[in-house]
């Protein structure tokens, strides 16, 4: 480069620098999202279009690792720091509107009737009071993963899973392996209430024997039934009589089939990405098994909304970005990057990915899934986990520690909605 | 006092240095240790939950806690840990610092291997920890104890086994530590007193108790303490082990993950200020109550 | 060393059982470093050998933008910050063991106090005053809550309450003013509690999480136990890369280790530990 050139381009890009200092025609706002290398890779794409088509705004991506998301957000916050749009796993949505770290969505930009033409349904949990805080760019759900190699070795056929629980069981049996001296050394299925389980007994089991989880207005516990029992019941046979699996099996129900030692196991979309990585694992996606005719699924998603934070021009900045990564093309970025499910219907339902061999049973799962609107997601997953373990390890009777549990969640909502 | 300078003693104007040496640290420990937790103390009055609105609440985060059942199991643990923790890592530090000391072949070599665990970080290990504890066939433990003929044991999956299982780690990754400081407060003891014991014809126990012991007191009350400390405060191998739960059912739970839990996962600021409170005082009355005893006579 | 002579035999077993014991404890360590060289098929059998070796984990590690980025700022704070401890916790140590003024034991049980206050609580405070005066996302932001230490103030009294006041005396005599006496005599004599310091202290640094977190964003200023908590995910851990970066983490702090062990042990007599 001559040095001439070089010189103006100098003068230039200072000149450019000292222009957009006092941010007179340059809006930079912040992202924050966790530190996910698909999402990173995802989002990154996404702001070098969204800042070729909207020139005066430039957006600052940071991300964060997962485990404390939510201590740096907890302390940046307070402090006046942070992001203008941030991420959120929806069921955090009202921790955070309890420490006033959301603003609503404008109206104008979000319509109402158009979120809830276009979005699943599962999506107008984000509406409190009437307003939008926030608005998903893929959505996930769950479904049963099973192992070819094993099933083939189990005489079973490796491209039929089972569709219903009866035959979940029955299938399971014939594909757990044990010791001599009765050590389990493949597990048919995982158990393990930690990871998706709590949400499969809570929005799928309960309701496939004949319950439900929450009132309509959410704010009560409504599985402390005949029907919450019995199927809690069937969730701890699994390993009490049915001896399918274990918990704590090779510390977790992810570790033990990504090892090849558990057949089947449900789980999410976000573990396509892992599994697909795991050296020598052939493994299959089907719709969560039926019961008594009655499906149910599960469905979460992470949302992006705007902080309190973002006032004036940011906001505006902000409204433009979130428009942005929500619309349909965005959506299909999403998807070849991150293997998330689209959260808009149309994009969803296109045929091409309706009967892709992966994504087809998640995304068909979405057309009958809830998703639980929790207000202490921790604390409520705990709640759960300690049910089984008392019954487990501390004997306690299934209808009283289901009741013990009810009565723990009961005491989380009061606390929450009294406020 | 200018003009007079000449005029102080020499234990004033030692206390003047003493001052000036002392100058920076106070400062610095005033603003970035104390002034925080009196900031942290007065945020436990109130029902702080990230921002801003803060409304003094007096003690009713206090009455909370105690009336919290979880509250007490975990009290329970953390002692659990200190009373567990302290005395075998004092016993097997000394016991290997001891033996070590008098080896002189190789004796760099073994002080590596034993010090290596201190150097690893608590995920790591803890994962590999989990492997040693799966049931049979995976898990290392559960087999050696089949093959001697014995049951099976369940280690992370009993509310009576987790904790102690979970302590193991943690004291394996921290006697590294304690066999360093008696090592280095056995080399210190003058040779002339065991020259003199052998010439009275003691006994190597007699020596141990009346000579080694007693001159060890500084480096074992130094250690109690800060071995205490460690223990009440122990966090990482129970997080990394219990996928941070502290379970199960709470029974491998130490006070600083439930602060942790409070303050960041469910944001309730105040609440968890509380409890940092609850948490140095029990420190402060521990240390103090072991230094008195352990004093000089 | 100790004059007794020790039976043959009894010596060889007690070097046995030392040498089988270290074995025993540093068998998790081998385990780790072994999961560091297997493909993620491998790395849920504890075994000592890969049955298909890799170094593809530490390819993996070493390409991930950054690694050798927070490898060198953890260094870098570590050193500064272990030097600013060996420096103020040693004068300060010096200033209570040696010196008689009113306020001593208070000072003292103040400054030992300050080690109870658990760090989770005092993050916050912190970070708000990193903000105001501008050290986020700044070396000096991640380093300036451990310059001084309860920790090592109260290891460094201990080890110069034996040291003669003798020695001083004669120091002072000599002319040496206090702040020479210390730096000149006193500190020679307690070098292997300062090689003590050193470790603990680089080690604590090394190792330190939650507060570096807090306050660094830009990624290029991680420290290192920050970086490698990248591949802790939402759902799932890359076991195999935990397992490689732990490895790689552990380095520095084995080499400190072994360059200085000798020292601490060896010179602590001249110190003397006295009761």
């Amino acid at each position: 480069m001559k040095t001439g050139k070089a010189a103006f381009w100098l003068g230039a890009i200072l000149a450019a620098l000292w222009w957009s200092g006092p941010a007179r025609a340059q809006v930079e706002i912040e992202y924050w999202q966790y530190t996910f290398a698909q999402r990173v890779q995802a989002i990154d794409e996404l702001i070098k279009r969204f800042e070729a088509a909207n020139p005066g705004i430039k957006v600052k991506h940071t991300h964060v690792p997962y485990d404390d998301f939510r201590v740096k957000i907890a302390a940046a916050i307070p402090a006046g720091q942070g992001p203008d749009v941030v991420q959120l796993f929806y069921g955090w949505l009202q921790d955070y509107l309890k420490a006033g770290l959301l603003q609503p969505l404008p109206a104008a930009a979000f319509p109402a009737s158009e979120v809830e033409k276009e979005f699943f349904p599962i999506v107008q949990q984000m509406k409190v009071d009437g307003k939008y805080y926030a608005l998903p760019t893929a959505v996930r759900s769950l479904a049963l993963f099973w192992n070819k190699a094993l099933f083939k070795e189990a005489g079973l056929d490796p491209e039929k899973p089972p569709a219903t629980l009866d035959e979940l069981v029955e299938y399971a049996k014939k594909l757990t392996k044990r010791s001599p001296n009765g050590d389990l050394l493949q597990a048919g299925l995982t158990i393990d209430m930690g990871g998706q389980d709590h949400h499969w007994l809570r929005e799928v089991l309960i309701r496939q024997y004949g319950g439900a989880p929450y009132s309509a207005d959410k704010k009560t516990v409504t599985y402390n039934t005949d029907a919450g029992v019995a199927a809690t019941q069937w969730y701890i046979d699994l390993a009490a009589k049915n001896k399918v699996g274990q918990i704590g099996f090779l510390t977790d129900g992810v570790t033990a089939f990504r090892s090849g030692k558990a057949a089947m196991t449900i789980d999410g979309s976000f573990r396509l990405g892992a599994l697909d990585g795991q050296k020598g694992l052939d493994y299959g996606v089907a719709e969560l098994p039926a019961h008594k005719g009655i499906k149910a699924n599960f469905a979460s998603y992470w949302v992006n909304g705007i902080t309190t934070k973002a006032i004036g021009a940011k906001q505006d900045a902000a409204v433009k970005f979130l428009k942005f990564i929500t619309t349909p093309e965005a959506m299909e970025l999403w998807m070849t990057t991150v293997g998330e499910l689209p959260a808009r219907k149309s994009v969803a339902e296109k045929d091409a990915n309706k009967n892709h061999a992966k994504y087809g049973p998640f995304i068909r799962g979405l057309s009958y899934a809830y998703a639980t609107d929790f207000v202490n997601e921790s604390a409520q997953r705990k709640v759960l986990i300690d049910m089984v373990d008392k019954v487990a390890l501390k004997n306690v009777p299934t209808k009283e520690a289901v009741a013990q549990a009810a009565a723990e969640e009961q005491n989380l909502l009061d606390a929450f909605y009294k406020k | 006092m200018i003009g007079r300078s000449q005029d102080l003693t020499i234990a004033q104007k030692r206390a003047i240095w003493a001052w000036a040496f002392l100058s920076m640290p106070v400062v610095f420990y005033v603003t970035i240790r104390f002034y925080p937790a009196a900031q942290a103390f007065g945020a436990s009055f109130t029902n702080w939950n990230i921002v801003g609105r803060m409304e003094f609440i007096g003690l009713a985060n206090y009455s909370r806690l105690l009336q919290d059942p979880a509250f007490w199991k975990v009290i329970g643990n953390t002692f659990a840990y200190l009373g567990l923790g302290v005395p075998i890592s004092m016993l097997a530090s000394f016991v290997i610092a001891y033996f070590l000391d008098r080896v002189r072949f190789g004796h760099g070599l073994l002080r590596a291997l034993y010090f290596i665990p201190h150097l690893t970080t608590a995920v790591a290990m803890a994962w590999v920890w989990r492997w040693f504890y799966q049931p049979a066939p995976v898990g290392a433990f559960n087999v050696w104890l089949v093959g001697l003929g014995f049951p099976q044991v369940a280690f992370l999956r009993s509310t009576t086994h987790a904790l102690p299982a979970v302590l193991a780690p943690a004291i394996w990754a921290g006697i590294g530590f304690q066999i360093v400081i008696f090592l280095a407060g056995l080399k210190a003891i003058p040779r002339t007193y065991y020259e003199a014991a052998t010439i009275d014809g003691a006994g190597a126990w007699r020596v141990l108790f009346e000579i080694t012991l007693p001159l060890l007191r500084p480096t074992i009350v130094f250690l109690v303490v800060t071995s205490s400390i460690a223990y009440l405060r122990i966090f990482d191998y129970v997080y990394a082990m219990t996928n941070g739960q502290g379970g199960p059912l709470d029974s491998t739970k130490p006070l600083v993950l439930k602060i942790f839990e409070t303050a960041f996962a469910h944001f309730e600021m105040g609440y968890a200020a509380t409890q940092t409170v609850v948490l140095f005082a029990i420190l402060l009355v521990i240390s103090r109550m072991q230094i008195r005893l352990l004093r000089s006579r | 060393m100790i004059g007794i002579r020790k039976t043959a035999p009894g010596h060889i077993a007690a070097w046995t059982l030392l040498l089988l014991g270290g074995i025993v404890m540093v068998m998790p360590f081998v385990f780790m470093l072994a999961a560091s060289f297997k493909y993620n098929n491998e790395i849920y059998e504890l075994s000592l050998l890969p049955h298909e070796p890799t170094l593809d984990n530490y390819r993996r590690l070493f390409e991930r933008s950054g690694f050798l980025r927070w490898f060198g700022n953890s260094l870098l704070i570590g050193t500064l910050t272990t030097a600013s401890v060996l420096f103020f916790d040693s004068l300060v140590g010096y200033t209570l063991a040696k010196f008689r003024f009113r306020g001593r034991y208070l000072v003292f049980v103040a400054i030992l106090s300050t080690l109870m206050i658990p760090t989770e609580m005092l993050v916050l405070p912190w970070y708000s005053m990193a903000r105001t005066f501008g050290w986020l996302d700044t070396y000096w932001g991640v380093a300036f809550p451990g310059l001084m230490t309860g920790f090592g103030t109260f290891l460094m009294k201990q080890f110069f309450e034996g040291v003669p006041d003798d020695l001083l005396d004669a120091g002072r005599l000599d002319g040496l003013n206090e702040f020479q006496v210390w730096w000149q005599v006193a500190m020679p004599l307690v070098a292997p509690a300062l090689s003590a310091l050193a470790i603990f202290t680089f080690l604590g640094n090394w190792t330190a999480f939650l507060w570096p977190l807090i306050v660094i964003t830009d990624r290029n200023l991680y420290t290192l136990p920050v970086g490698l908590a990248s591949f802790s995910g939402e759902f799932q851990t890359e076991w195999e890369m935990v397992m490689t970066g732990a490895s790689v983490a552990t380095i520095p702090t084995i080499l400190v280790f072994l360059l200085l062990q000798r020292y601490i042990i060896r010179g602590i007599a001249m110190a003397g530990l006295k009761a």
